[in-house]
């Protein structure tokens, strides 16, 4: 970056406006401290209050702490971007329906399998299962939505709850069919959990969100003018359909992969890349990819954390971060006016 | 030059381009005019590769926009829209800078700040440089939009209506800034609009579409003629020469006007003054004429073009 001599005329009064070296300071040290945050709570993850074996507290919560990092930045990455080539800051791929399109192919796996051989399965090929058809629906569902209402955003909401419900239905209509064995088995997939982690899985998991992350890093820049929607992106020399499909089909695989590893995490995205936009004064992928990330993994690890040593485990993550991410999204919704 | 060639575009079965073939010269202001509905957006939207035609293409100095690479284009053509609302939150530094997008990828050199600071100079905005985009007025904001679009550095500058939603003192002073790119920096500039006497005032070539179609192009004298603008806009619309410029009165229809020739432009306009008031609005009456608005022609806004 170049530094631009400071003209005369500059404003210089108490409640000018930011320049751009405070802009820049400001978001250096927001990354710092979200850093800094993010190892002091997972170093207090792992060794806070260890009781019994260490060797079996160390295995088991480097596990579990995988999982809630992976989970954190796939979540956060994934949603970041989806905001942007969706246009606005209230879609993320749970509340266009990523969820409960979770919860249908769950209940349609048990009810066509039967819960036995669905516990037979292996985390393995539950993993893969769930992944393969979340990213082939997924991918269908948000091509399809983006070439319908291309960036009509009411539209994309409206259809978004639409599928939401019909989803949600179709799940509980199935549902009713199960047996009340089957209905048991799969209550227990419906909630996030952080607690068992197949580490098979986590090295699956692992592996595709941080591939998913570095095909996101190249696209920083046109993402950036993505932003500023079709026409503008356009006539700066940007494919901006290009952009959006493949932009949409990395999401799709994040969410896919933090989606089969924990399950459904619905307002975890949009708290976390709408706190990343609030909190660094920025347009910019190159930074927002990363804060964003950074506040994922530390809202899941600190929530995490207060789940098992403040509520001792009587609630989830899942509950916790729903509760308070679905407060946000209605406070989001009250103060923008046009959505 | 940029050389339409038999560009037709349908939606579904409606023709709104038909068959429309136009060489736009280089280094001059050519404004766009026409009716609602006359296709001109569309052929707009078609020559800044927004909108891909059902037939037809358009070269920008022998590149075709159709078939080059995206950053080629932007590299040629700016495209003002007259919808300028974005979501993400920018300063008007940020803005001006992704103008250099094309040329950089989003990875500025020093080329490109010289060219960011020389675009926010050249529109008087650097005391506005690090305000958010969303805390300007709307003339600023449409400033800062002109910056980016400057910024870009290309040779063609492509505006939609960018008098729309702006007064009669910031459109005199939009299209002074059109004037300058174009006498000052050597652009060329096609601009889509309204009001035919801005068009009359500030451009070297107007091109009158009508129904899909040009009806005519060429000088504003060529034009700015009664029986032209009778078929252009399908209203009687009587042209008056103001110091070798040609200003068209559109009346509303009906309304006793005397034989052009006759009258001198001020008896005209004091006429106008004291008749306007005591007839009815008329219903889909899309302008007023500029001249009533200023009391006196001397001060008539694009009396002062050049």
């Amino acid at each position: 970056m170049t530094t631009i001599a400071p003209a005369p005329s500059r404003d210089t009064s108490p409640d000018a406006p930011a320049t751009e070296q405070q802009r820049l300071a400001r978001t250096r040290a927001v990354v710092v401290v979200l850093a800094v945050l993010v190892a002091a709570a997972c170093t207090a993850y792992l060794l806070y209050d260890v009781r019994g074996s260490w060797s079996y507290a160390m295995d088991l919560r480097t596990r579990q702490l995988a999982a809630l990092l992976i989970t954190g930045a796939a979540v956060g990455a994934s949603s970041l971007v989806f905001q942007t080539v969706a246009g606005s800051r209230i879609l993320t791929p749970s509340v266009m329906g990523f969820d409960a399109l979770y919860m249908l192919i769950q209940t349609v796996i048990v009810y066509t399998l039967g819960s036995a051989a669905f516990l037979a399965l292996t985390p393995g090929q539950h993993f893969l299962i769930d992944a393969l058809l979340l990213t082939v629906f997924g991918w269908l569902l948000f091509t399809w939505l983006f070439r319908r209402s291309s960036r009509n955003l009411l539209m994309l909401v409206l259809v978004g709850v639409v599928l939401g419900s019909f989803f949600a239905s179709l799940t509980s209509l199935s549902s009713r069919l199960l047996s009340p064995d089957d209905f048991l088995t799969l209550q227990d997939v419906m909630f996030a959990s952080f607690s068992t982690a197949d580490p098979e899985l986590l090295w699956t998991a692992g592996a595709v969100t941080v591939l998913g992350i570095a095909a996101l890093v190249p696209l920083g820049r046109r993402l950036d003018v993505v932003a500023l929607g079709h026409d503008p992106a356009v006539t700066l020399g940007v494919s901006f359909h290009r952009t959006v499909r493949i932009t949409l089909a990395v999401t799709t695989l994040l969410v896919a992969a933090a989606t089969a590893l924990v399950g459904p995490m619905l307002f975890l995205g949009l708290v976390v890349a709408n706190l990343a936009r609030q909190l660094v004064p920025t347009h910019r992928h190159a930074v927002l990819l990363p804060v964003s990330i950074l506040v994922g993994v530390l809202t899941c690890v600190a929530g995490q954390l207060v789940v098992v040593h403040v509520f001792d485990l009587t609630t989830t993550l899942s509950v916790v971060v729903n509760l308070v991410g679905g407060l946000y999204f209605l406070r989001l919704l009250m103060r923008t006016v046009l959505l | 030059m940029i050389t339409i060639d038999r560009v037709t575009h349908r939606y579904g079965s409606t023709t709104v381009l038909d068959d429309v073939s136009l060489e736009l010269p280089a280094g001059r202001v050519t404004s766009v005019i026409g009716p609602n509905g006359a296709g001109k957006s569309t052929l707009f939207s078609v020559v800044s590769r927004l909108l891909r035609p059902s037939a037809g293409r358009v070269t920008v100095d022998g590149l075709d926009v159709t078939s080059a690479r995206d950053t080629e284009v932007a590299r040629r053509l700016a495209v003002l829209r007259q919808d300028n609302q974005v979501a993400a939150r920018l300063t008007v530094l940020d803005l001006v800078r992704f103008g250099r997008f094309p040329h950089s990828g989003g990875r500025l050199t020093p080329e490109c700040h010289a060219k960011v600071e020389e675009a926010l100079a050249w529109l008087k905005l650097d005391p506005l440089r690090d305000r958010y985009l969303d805390q300007l007025s709307g003339g600023q904001r449409q400033r800062a939009f002109i910056a980016m679009v400057l910024a870009q550095d290309t040779d063609y500058l492509l505006l939609d209506e960018p008098l729309n939603n702006l007064d009669m003192k910031h459109s005199a002073a939009m299209m002074s800034l059109v004037r300058r790119a174009v006498d000052e920096l050597g652009k060329t500039a096609v601009v889509v609009m309204h009001d035919i006497n801005f068009a009359s005032a500030y451009s070297d070539h107007i091109v009158a579409m009508r129904d899909g179609a040009v009806v005519a192009a060429g000088t504003p004298a060529q034009i700015m003629r009664r029986e032209v603008l009778q078929d252009v806009f399908d209203m009687d619309i009587h042209v008056q020469d103001l110091n070798g410029m040609r200003l068209g009165i559109f009346w509303t229809p009906g309304a006793p006007v005397p034989p052009p020739s006759a009258v001198d432009l001020r008896d005209l306009l004091a006429g106008a003054a004291e008749d306007l008031p005591q007839r009815p609005a008329q219903e889909g009456e899309p302008h007023t004429p500029t001249q009533t608005q200023t009391p006196s022609p001397d001060t008539v806004t694009v009396g002062d073009a050049r």
